[in-house]
C-alpha cells in the first residue's frame, strides 16, 4: 500500500495522479496534505506541485471526457471531501482503461461516487444562488454572509455577476474566510481585513442604508402574508429550507 | 417610501394573491449583456419556502384587491366584507426592484381584481410592466395575469413586457363556472388565451425572419384550475387540461386545492381539508403526460373516471395493464423504461447511458434514485425476480404494505367528500 500525498488543489491532485503512472505505484492511497497520518509498513510519497505534469494529465481527461468533464472533475474538489482525490484517480484510471468517456458509466462505483458528489455541490450551488441575501450598505454596495456546505463561490460568482450588473455586491464566505467582490466590472476574491479602496472600513459592510431595514420588513411581512395556514406543511419546509440556512435568510430573522 | 402604509397594502394584496398556485420563474432565458438589473437563466429559483412548503420565487401580489365581480370560489369577491386596498404603480415598481437587488425574487407575478372594467385594470397592469423594463432597466422575470375581456391590443402589449401571461380558467368544467361564478362566461374566458396563442407564434415566427423582431412572452402562458370547489371528475379535469395544453400551447396547467374561505350552499362545507392528495395526483397525471410520453386516456378514462389516492397514477396504470411488465432494463427503450413505476426521467436515461457498459444490478439502480420497492415487482434487472403472476389486487395490496404514504392521515376525510 502507498500514501500518496497532495498539495490540497486540482493541480497538486493531478500532479500526483501523473507520478502514480510515472513511478508506476500500485495500490495507492490518495490523500490530501494535513489529512495524512503516519502509518507503519506503508511507503508514503509527498508529491509537489507540478503544472506542466498537472497539465499533461489535463490533455488526457480533455481528449476522453472533453473539456466539461475536466470541468467537472476540478467542481468535484470543491466538496472539499477528504477521499474525493482518491475517487478522482480512480475516475481517471478507468478512463484510461477504457480509453472512452466513462462518465455516462453510472454502473461504475467510482464514477457514481463522483456523481454523487457533484449533485450534491449543485444542490448546494442551487441553494446558494437563492438563499444569499444582500444587504444595502450606506455605500450602495449590496453585501451577504453564506457559509456553505462545500466552496461554491468559484462556481456562483458568474451568476451574480450577470444578474446583478447594474450594482455593486460582496458575498462573504464565513467558513473559508474569503469573499469575492464585484465592482461594477469584475469580480475579484477579497479576504476580510485587508482595506480595500472600494470596500467600506475592515473590508466588510457595516454601516447599512437608511432603506436597509424597512425592506427587510416588508420582505419578512410578505413572507408571512403569503403563507396559507390551512395548508400547512412543516416537514416539507424543513426540506427545502434546511435549518443550517436559517442564520442568513431575512425572512426567518427573529423581530 | 411611506413603510407603513405600504406595509399594510401588502399585506392584504399578498393574502388576497396567494390562492394562484404559479410560483414558475422559468422557461424564459434573458441575458444581460447591457448592464440592466436582472437575468434569467432559463431555469427558476426558489428563494424561500413558505411554512406550507410552497415554493416564493416572485412577489406575487395584487394590484388592488377591489373586484367588481361576486365569484364564489373567490377572497376577494365584491359581497365578501374584508380590507380593500391598492397599489400605486411606483409603489409596485419600488417593491419589485428593493426586493430584487436583495435576491429575495425572481421577480413580480402581478394580477388584480378588475375595478371598473376589463381595459382599465388591464392598461395598469401594462403600465407596470412597461415602466420595469423601460424606465428601471429591470431584466428580471414578469409574469402579467391578463384580465379576461380586456382588449387585444392591451394583450400584445403585456406580451412584449412579461415573461409569462396567464389567463386562470378556474374552475375546471362549464357548470362549475355557471354555479359559482355566474357573471362569466366560459368563452369570454378562453378568448385571450387565443389571442395570446396566435401573437406568440406569430412573434416566433417572425423571429425566425428577423432576428431584432421583440420577444414576445418568451415564456409562453399558463393557467390554474381549482379542485374540489365544486363536484368535478379527474377525468373532467385532465380533459380541460389536455384540451389547454394541445389548444393553446400552454406550458403549464396549475390544480389549486380548494381553500374553503365561504360558507354556501354551493361550496364544500367551510372546515373541509384541502385536497392536497389529490392536487398532487393530478399533478402527477399532469407530469405523466408532459415527461413521461403517456396520454391522458390511459390514466383517467370512462372507466376509471377518478385517480387513486393511495397509490400513483403510474403505479396504477401499471398495475392495469400487467401484459406490458416485466420490462428488461438491458434492453428495453426508454419509452417502456419510463413506465416501470418508481422510476423517474433523470434514472432512466442514467439507465440507457451506464447499459452500455455493462449489466446493471439492483444494488447500483437503487443508487440511481429509484425507488426499488415499487420498481422491483415490474423490472428485469440482475437477480431480481418480478412478480409476474401476482394478482394485481394482492401486488397493490403488498406494495400498499411496505410504502408509507406522507398523506396517509389525509385520506379518510376526503374519499368521502361529495358521496
Amino acid at each position: 500500500m502507498n500514501q500518496v500525498v497532495f498539495e490540497n488543489t486540482f493541480d497538486g491532485l493531478l500532479t500526483s495522479v501523473f507520478e502514480i503512472y510515472a513511478q508506476k505505484l500500485v495500490d495507492v492511497d490518495l490523500i490530501p496534505e494535513g489529512n495524512d497520518c503516519e502509518l507503519f509498513f506503508r511507503k508514503k510519497v509527498r508529491v509537489a506541485t507540478d503544472l506542466e505534469k498537472s497539465r499533461r494529465v489535463q490533455d488526457q481527461i480533455i481528449k476522453y471526457l472533453g473539456k466539461n468533464g475536466l470541468k467537472s472533475l476540478w467542481k468535484a474538489t470543491l466538496t472539499e471531501t477528504p477521499t474525493i482525490g482518491q475517487t478522482i484517480f480512480e475516475v481517471i484510471r478507468y478512463m484510461l482503461q477504457r480509453k472512452t468517456n466513462v462518465l455516462a458509466d453510472f454502473g461504475n462505483p467510482s464514477v457514481l461516487t463522483l456523481h454523487e458528489a457533484l449533485k450534491k455541490l449543485s444542490r448546494e450551488r442551487h441553494r446558494m444562488t437563492a438563499f444569499v441575501r444582500f444587504q444595502r450598505a450606506s455605500d450602495g454596495t449590496y453585501c451577504a454572509i453564506i457559509s456553505p456546505d462545500f466552496d461554491v463561490l468559484p462556481i456562483i460568482a458568474d451568476h451574480f455577476k450577470s444578474r446583478y450588473a447594474d450594482q455593486k455586491w460582496m458575498i462573504f464566505d464565513t467558513k473559508r474566510k474569503y469573499g469575492i467582490y464585484y465592482d461594477l466590472k469584475e469580480v475579484y476574491p477579497v479576504e476580510l481585513n485587508q482595506p480595500s479602496a472600494d470596500l467600506t472600513p475592515s473590508g466588510s459592510c457595516i454601516t447599512l442604508d437608511e432603506s436597509e431595514e424597512g425592506f427587510q420588513n416588508l420582505w419578512k411581512s410578505y413572507f408571512k402574508a403569503t403563507n396559507i395556514a390551512s395548508r400547512r406543511n412543516i416537514k416539507l419546509h424543513l426540506q427545502h429550507v434546511p435549518k443550517r440556512y436559517w442564520k442568513y435568510l431575512t425572512e426567518k430573522a427573529k423581530d | 417610501m411611506n413603510w407603513d402604509r405600504v406595509k399594510e397594502k401588502l399585506e392584504i394584496l399578498a393574502d388576497a394573491a396567494k390562492y394562484d398556485v404559479s410560483c414558475s420563474s422559468s422557461g424564459s432565458k434573458r441575458k444581460n449583456p447591457d448592464k440592466m438589473l436582472g437575468d434569467s437563466s432559463g431555469m427558476g429559483i426558489c428563494h424561500t419556502y413558505t411554512e406550507d412548503g410552497r415554493c416564493v420565487s416572485l412577489l406575487k401580489i395584487l394590484l388592488t384587491n377591489h373586484c367588481i365581480y361576486d365569484c364564489l370560489y373567490c377572497v376577494s369577491r365584491k359581497s365578501n366584507d374584508i380590507k380593500r386596498a391598492a397599489f400605486t404603480v411606483d409603489e409596485v415598481i419600488d417593491l419589485t426592484i428593493g426586493f430584487y437587488r436583495r435576491n429575495y425574487i425572481e421577480g413580480l407575478f402581478l394580477s388584480s381584481g378588475i375595478f371598473k372594467n376589463a381595459d382599465y385594470t388591464m392598461e395598469r397592469l401594462v403600465r407596470i410592466a412597461k415602466k420595469l423594463r423601460e424606465e428601471h432597466r429591470f431584466n428580471g422575470y414578469i409574469h402579467l395575469k391578463t384580465i379576461p375581456g380586456a382588449s387585444n391590443e392591451l394583450m400584445r402589449q403585456a406580451g412584449a413586457y412579461a415573461d409569462r401571461l396567464s389567463v386562470n380558467m378556474e374552475l375546471p368544467t362549464v357548470s362549475g363556472l355557471k354555479l359559482l361564478a355566474p357573471e362569466k362566461d366560459h368563452k369570454e374566458m378562453i378568448k385571450p388565451m387565443e389571442s395570446i396563442k396566435n401573437d406568440i407564434i406569430q412573434f416566433r415566427s417572425e423571429r425566425k425572419l428577423i432576428k431584432s423582431t421583440p420577444k414576445f412572452a418568451p415564456a409562453g402562458q399558463s393557467s390554474q384550475l381549482i379542485i374540489g370547489a365544486t363536484n368535478e371528475s379527474d377525468l373532467e379535469v385532465i380533459q380541460t387540461s389536455t384540451s389547454l395544453y394541445k389548444n393553446f400551447n400552454l406550458k403549464r396547467v396549475y390544480y389549486s386545492g380548494y381553500v374553503p374561505v365561504l360558507a354556501h350552499q354551493n361550496l364544500p362545507q367551510l372546515g373541509t381539508p384541502v385536497p392536497l392528495v389529490r392536487e398532487n395526483r393530478l399533478y402527477q397525471t399532469d407530469w405523466l403526460m408532459r415527461f413521461y410520453q403517456f396520454d391522458a386516456s390511459e390514466i383517467v378514462n370512462e372507466k376509471h373516471p377518478n385517480l387513486d389516492l393511495e397509490i400513483d397514477p403510474k403505479l396504477s396504470w401499471a398495475l392495469r395493464n400487467r401484459e406490458f411488465f416485466p420490462v428488461d432494463i438491458q434492453t428495453a427503450d426508454l419509452h417502456a423504461i419510463l413506465r416501470i413505476p418508481g422510476v423517474g426521467v433523470k434514472s432512466a436515461k442514467k439507465i440507457i447511458a451506464a447499459r452500455r457498459f455493462g449489466r446493471l444490478d439492483m444494488k447500483t439502480l437503487k443508487k440511481f434514485g429509484i425507488a426499488i420497492n415499487r420498481a422491483k415487482y415490474f423490472m428485469v434487472a440482475g437477480k431480481n425476480k418480478p412478480l409476474v403472476e401476482w394478482e394485481s389486487d394482492n401486488l397493490r395490496r403488498l406494495i400498499l404494505q411496505h410504502s408509507s404514504s406522507k398523506y396517509r392521515g389525509n385520506f379518510s376525510n376526503q374519499l368521502s367528500l361529495f358521496s
